[in-house]
């Protein structure tokens, strides 16, 4: 067993732990904390994979800014926890067997007959001067540029969307008053108040 | 060496938790978006590794993408939620049953 399995199995354990932990976990906030475990795993796994950009990425945006809108959420909404796990049992069997026949049939399907060593062998590490970012940022800039763009687009409309659905009662808003503004006189800006003010000779 | 089919393999078992994830927490809208959030990070993984074993860097751009729209995803999705608490003070699935025909 070389050293690059060891990693793998490590690493693929605490993600399958850490996943199964989050989904049966009771509080919503040790949910989120197993969540961030199970991302570190899949991110150590995609550098086993040479993605090193993507790993980084995915520490640094998803544990790092959409983990924590998700721990914000739970700590202001304040749930109440005994109805939400109400139909636990219910649904746990049929889930359970939907999700075994999903899995045997893609193990089956991509098992080692299919896509196993001899079949598509391994690829060779590149040198220690490979820029996984080089490699993406041209493919990225030339081939892919509209889809880009369009993603950048995408994430201005969540922005406005999210300000707009969330910021919504009247009272809490700063608003001008056009009519106010437009009617003003130079009167109501400015007091012209005399003052006595004592002369050189200090009388 | 590892081989693809254990990458592969992994991720179908990410994905199937993720899916037994929404099965039993079908209550509860949070833990819900926290498994599509895990069955997006399986498929992920498969782009991930397809792009390795073909030298391919097309896969990782997808993922890239795919990122950026679960990030704008999971911002509107919180927004909506704190909205439904807002509105009905409470964030079970039931609760909203308003738009039956």
């Amino acid at each position: 067993m070389t050293f690059d399995q060891i990693l793998f199995y490590v690493f693929s354990f605490w993600f399958i732990a850490a996943s199964l932990a989050m989904i049966f976990s009771r509080n919503a906030a040790k949910a989120v904390l197993f969540l961030i475990l199970a991302f570190f795993s899949a991110a150590s796994i995609w550098i086993l994979l040479e993605a090193e950009f993507l790993a980084i990425t995915l520490i640094l945006v998803y544990v790092g800014a959409v983990m924590v809108l998700f721990l914000f959420v739970i700590k202001m909404l304040n749930i109440d926890k005994s109805t939400l796990r109400a139909k636990f049992a219910g649904y746990l069997p049929l889930g359970l067997i939907v999700a075994a026949i999903i899995a045997t049939e893609m193990a089956l399907v991509l098992g080692a007959n299919q896509f196993g060593l001899e079949v598509m062998a391994a690829p060779a590490r590149h040198a220690a001067d490979y820029s996984n970012i080089t490699v993406l940022a041209l493919q990225l800039y030339t081939d892919y540029v509209y889809p880009f763009e369009l993603a950048a687009v995408l994430l201005l409309i969540a922005i406005i969307a999210a300000i707009t659905l969330v910021h919504r009662n009247e009272g809490n808003r700063k608003t001008q008053n056009i009519a106010e503004q437009v009617s003003v006189k130079a009167k109501d800006r400015v007091r012209l108040v005399s003052i006595t003010t004592p002369n050189k000779e200090g009388k | 060496m590892i081989s693809l089919s254990d990458y592969l393999i992994l991720s179908a078992i990410i994905f199937c938790i993720g899916l037994v994830g929404i099965f039993v927490n079908r209550t509860n809208i949070i833990t819900l978006l926290m498994c599509v959030e895990l069955i997006l990070v399986a498929v992920n993984t498969n782009f991930i590794a397809f792009s390795h074993f073909l030298g391919n860097e097309a896969g990782q751009i997808f993922v890239f993408f795919i990122l950026t729209v679960a990030a704008a995803e999971v911002a509107i999705g919180l927004a909506i939620l704190t909205l439904l608490f807002r509105n009905k003070g409470s964030i079970n699935v039931d609760v909203t049953n308003s738009l039956k025909g």
